[in-house]
């Protein structure tokens, strides 16, 4: 018997520790960010200032500030929760949050990502549906009608729309051959032209089902403040709260640069080689343009009816991504 | 090998650690007095299990475990307790008249089992061999190429084999209004 080998090293242990700080570091990082753009852009599509006075210019403070102010925040568990699923939900929710940023490639080195694994692409949809347990949790625990009801809502939209975020990869992963997440973009450096060229179907299926997995407008009916108040996150505050919110826009970037790596070329740009420092500006910049869409998607469009979204997961979009994943591998077989 | 030898490895820490949990969370699955804590325990022992499947290099089983077992079979327990009934606190009608058989049942199933594992070891070519790297994820090509050349039939028969089972659950559970019937509850 092998013993396990790596783990008795302190380079080990060492190695792990800074990759959890990294990802741990990452989730609040990139919520601020986001958060404030959402904020600004926003307030500018619908002719306001937004956020403004903190931090001296443009309100760049504004979500520091607001992150000092949750977590100042008495706990409130309500009276008749059920207090440890309650407790341990958003964590749930985080863990599926955190552990979607490990397989995210921004270089080609191998300290680009925190791990590549063979299964890469695969480990991220897995690992992504660990957060649909917390939202359940979460609905259920409350002790409250709008939290469950929007627990309800929030699993059947994810069950439907995981179906076809799967989907929506597999052409991908037949063209470029491997699971690997460094595989795939190596794929495109190498033949020099994104996957969003032959797999636009995939992408807007992908796009789709990942706004539909984010509950973001056109489909936040877990969250719909006009019916449910806040939905499965109503009875949440403080701290408990600032992990959903953050767990958001941290699955806003993820998934945005899920589908950079399958469908944009990750950290390829033609004329730039890749293994420079512009790499990870280049994921970044790609990402951008990603989550600016769902951003603007969301301050547009009205939100959808709850037969709608299902109809729309089951007899278009799961059809659809079916017929692309056979013409795919009957392409890939006669060309 | 005796018990300190066995300690001794590494991975046995890292199976201990997985493996004790597992067996808390398994009996809190069917002694719990609250039908959804019982599902969240499964989830547990589904994801320890999933760690015990990474122990063995098997990393895509692992995965798949976690992306159907705990993204989609327990969201639709959970999805199914809650849409129907799923009260907060202690219930009293969960537990079931035959538990003692039940229990008298499982552990026949787990001796049979050990007796089968001692029994078959270092019969079956490979048993008693050295096991995989751990943390070398078996090369999912070969997984893959097994599936599709050597064991696609066996796969496609087991397909087939849930198929039915599942229109045969729908048969079973779906009780067919007589017109009648029908026109009553459209009434309502």
């Amino acid at each position: 018997m092998t013993g396990l080998v790596p783990m008795t090293g302190l380079v080990f242990w060492a190695e792990l520790g800074i990759k959890m700080a990294v990802a741990a570091a990452a989730v609040p990082a990139i919520g601020m960010v986001i958060g404030y753009a959402e904020m600004k852009l926003s307030a500018h599509m619908q002719s306001r200032v937004g956020p403004y006075f903190a931090g001296g210019r443009y309100g760049w403070a504004q979500l520091i500030a607001d992150g000092v102010k949750f977590i100042q925040k008495e706990d409130i568990i309500p009276a008749e929760a059920d207090r440890p699923v309650f407790k341990w939900a958003p964590a749930l929710v985080m863990l599926g949050t955190m552990a979607l940023l490990v397989v995210i490639p921004l270089h080609p080195s191998r300290y680009g990502m925190v791990r590549d694994l063979d299964v890469g692409i695969f480990y991220a949809l897995a690992v992504s549906s660990v957060s649909t347990i917390g939202v359940l949790m979460a609905g259920w625990s409350s002790a409250n009608k709008y939290s469950m009801i929007g627990g309800l809502r929030a699993a059947g939209q994810l069950i439907a729309y995981e179906l076809p975020l799967v989907l929506a990869t597999v052409g991908v992963v037949i063209q470029a051959g491997t699971m690997s997440m460094q595989g795939i973009v190596q794929a495109q450096v190498a033949q020099s032209w994104p996957f969003m060229l032959t797999q636009f179907v995939g992408l807007a299926i992908f796009m789709t089902a990942a706004l539909a997995e984010l509950t973001r407008l056109p489909f936040d009916m877990p969250i719909a403040e006009s019916e449910l108040v806040m939905g499965y996150v109503t009875e949440y505050s403080g701290f408990r709260f600032l992990f959903f919110f953050l767990a958001e826009f941290a699955n806003m970037f993820s998934m945005s640069a899920i589908a950079v790596t399958l469908f944009l070329g990750g950290y390829g740009f033609w004329g730039i080689p890749t293994d420079t420092l512009l790499s990870p500006l280049i994921v970044f910049a790609k990402v951008g343009i990603l989550v600016f869409i769902m951003i603007w998607l969301r301050w547009t469009l009205p939100r959808f009816r709850e037969d709608q979204l299902q109809t729309l997961a089951w007899k278009w979009l799961i059809p659809i991504s079916i017929v692309n994943i056979i013409v795919t591998a009957v392409l890939k077989v006669v060309v | 090998m005796t018990f300190s030898d066995w300690l001794a490895e590494p991975v046995n820490w890292a199976f201990l650690a997985l493996a004790l949990p597992m067996t808390v969370a398994a009996v809190r699955v069917v002694t719990s007095r609250n039908v959804v804590h019982a599902a969240l325990f499964l989830v547990l022992t589904l994801a320890a299990s999933a760690g015990l499947f990474i122990l063995l290099s098997a990393e895509f089983v692992a995965w798949v475990l976690v992306l159907v077992y705990i993204g989609a079979v327990i969201v639709l327990f959970l999805f199914g307790i809650m849409i129907t009934r799923a009260p907060i606190g202690r219930e009293t009608d969960l537990s079931h008249a035959g538990r003692w058989p039940a229990a008298l049942a499982s552990l026949a199933v787990l001796a049979l089992t050990l007796w089968l594992i001692t029994a078959v070891s270092g019969q079956v070519e490979g048993f008693d061999g050295p096991l995989p790297a751990v943390g070398v994820a078996t090369d999912s090509a070969i997984l893959g190429e097994g599936f599709i050349m050597r064991y696609l039939i066996p796969f496609e028969a087991v397909g087939f084999i849930l198929l039915a089972a599942l229109i045969g659950g729908i048969t079973l559970a779906r009780k067919d209004l007589t017109p009648a019937e029908e026109e009553e509850a459209e009434r309502v």
